[in-house]
């Protein structure tokens, strides 16, 4: 309990990537929580890539960790661009309202 | 090693507590506050066991650009104000309890694997050679980023080039009925199309047409 291992940095990963996807299906509101949501799900997957980077010696995990920030940043970038363009052809974003696809 | 403890857990309890707020909250903006204050407790987290560079760029990255870029879109678009019920509708709440018993799931898998893996003990022991050497992270991390990675990396500069112009030209729309100013008109102007003289004829006037 006291002595922090790799285990508690990996289970505090999996508490956060489980908030993630919980968001994901429990938001009803608009979608920029959702986009919010996958964020919190990348910072869960950093947290573990981070945890074994260190505990094993192996900076190729920090790496990683800089890529998957980039490609967070370029996905949170497009993803709000849709969203505006979303919300000023349509007028709402709010999640039941978006079935153009009829899914 | 308590000190190490106390640390982990304050920052991880206030770690989960704002993503659970993140998800949880009805108001927008609440919701992108505690995403900021979620990546703050990470990146301390980080910067805790040693990656330095990485808890920074995280600051950087996520509190600096990525969260700022949250909040502009939430107020841009006034979607701030729809203080909704979490479960607007009847018809929508059919997703929550499969939702929930996914995400559940997952959780499960994941503490099984964790827990059910067992470390070898010398793997932990060969190691920290990248925290006892005398070089810093950020330091070990370039050496290895700009050698190692270097396809990667331009790759991962290809990616951030396409999200910006696809940003641009997702968000970009041409206005009708503007008055611009238009440089190429004002240098291309000659003085011969710009000024005329006249012949004013007395108590006449001139009359210009423009």
């Amino acid at each position: 309990m006291i002595e922090i291992g790799l285990g508690h940095y990996l289970t505090l990963g999996a508490v956060i990537f489980s908030i993630g996807v919980i968001g994901i299906f429990l938001n009803r509101k608009n979608i920029i929580v959702i986009l919010m949501s996958i964020e919190l799900i990348l910072l869960a997957v950093n947290i573990n890539l981070v945890a074994f980077s260190i505990y094993l010696g192996d900076l190729a995990g920090q790496v990683f960790t800089l890529f998957i920030l980039t490609v967070a940043a370029a996905e949170a970038a497009i993803g709000l661009a849709i969203i505006v363009v979303y919300f000023r052809n349509s007028g709402t974003i709010r999640v039941e309202e978006i079935d153009n696809l009829k899914g | 090693m308590i000190a190490h403890a106390i640390f982990f857990y304050t920052f991880s309890i206030i770690a989960v507590v704002s993503a659970i707020m993140v998800t949880a909250s009805k108001n927008t903006v609440h919701s992108v506050f505690f995403l900021i204050l979620d990546f703050i407790s990470i990146s301390c987290l980080f910067i805790m066991i040693g990656a330095e560079f990485l808890g920074m760029i995280m600051l950087i990255v996520y509190v600096g650009a990525v969260a700022v870029l949250f909040l502009f879109v939430v107020m841009m678009l006034n979607v701030a104000q729809q203080k909704n019920q979490w479960f607007a509708g009847e018809q929508s709440s059919r997703h929550i309890p499969v939702g929930l018993i996914i995400s559940t799931l997952i959780f499960f898998e994941i503490i099984i694997v964790i827990g059910g893996w067992k470390y070898k003990p010398e793997i932990f022991d060969i190691n920290n050679s990248i925290t006892q050497t005398s070089i810093s992270n950020t330091h070990s991390l370039g050496q290895v980023l700009y050698t190692d990675y270097i396809h990667v990396f331009q790759i991962s500069g290809m990616i951030l080039l396409v999200a910006m112009v696809g940003a641009i030209v997702l968000t970009f729309r041409q206005r009708s009925g503007l008055k611009r100013q238009s440089y190429i008109k004002q240098i291309s102007r000659e003085r011969a199309e710009g000024v005329e003289v006249l012949e004013v004829q007395s108590n006449k006037g001139v009359k210009i047409d423009d």
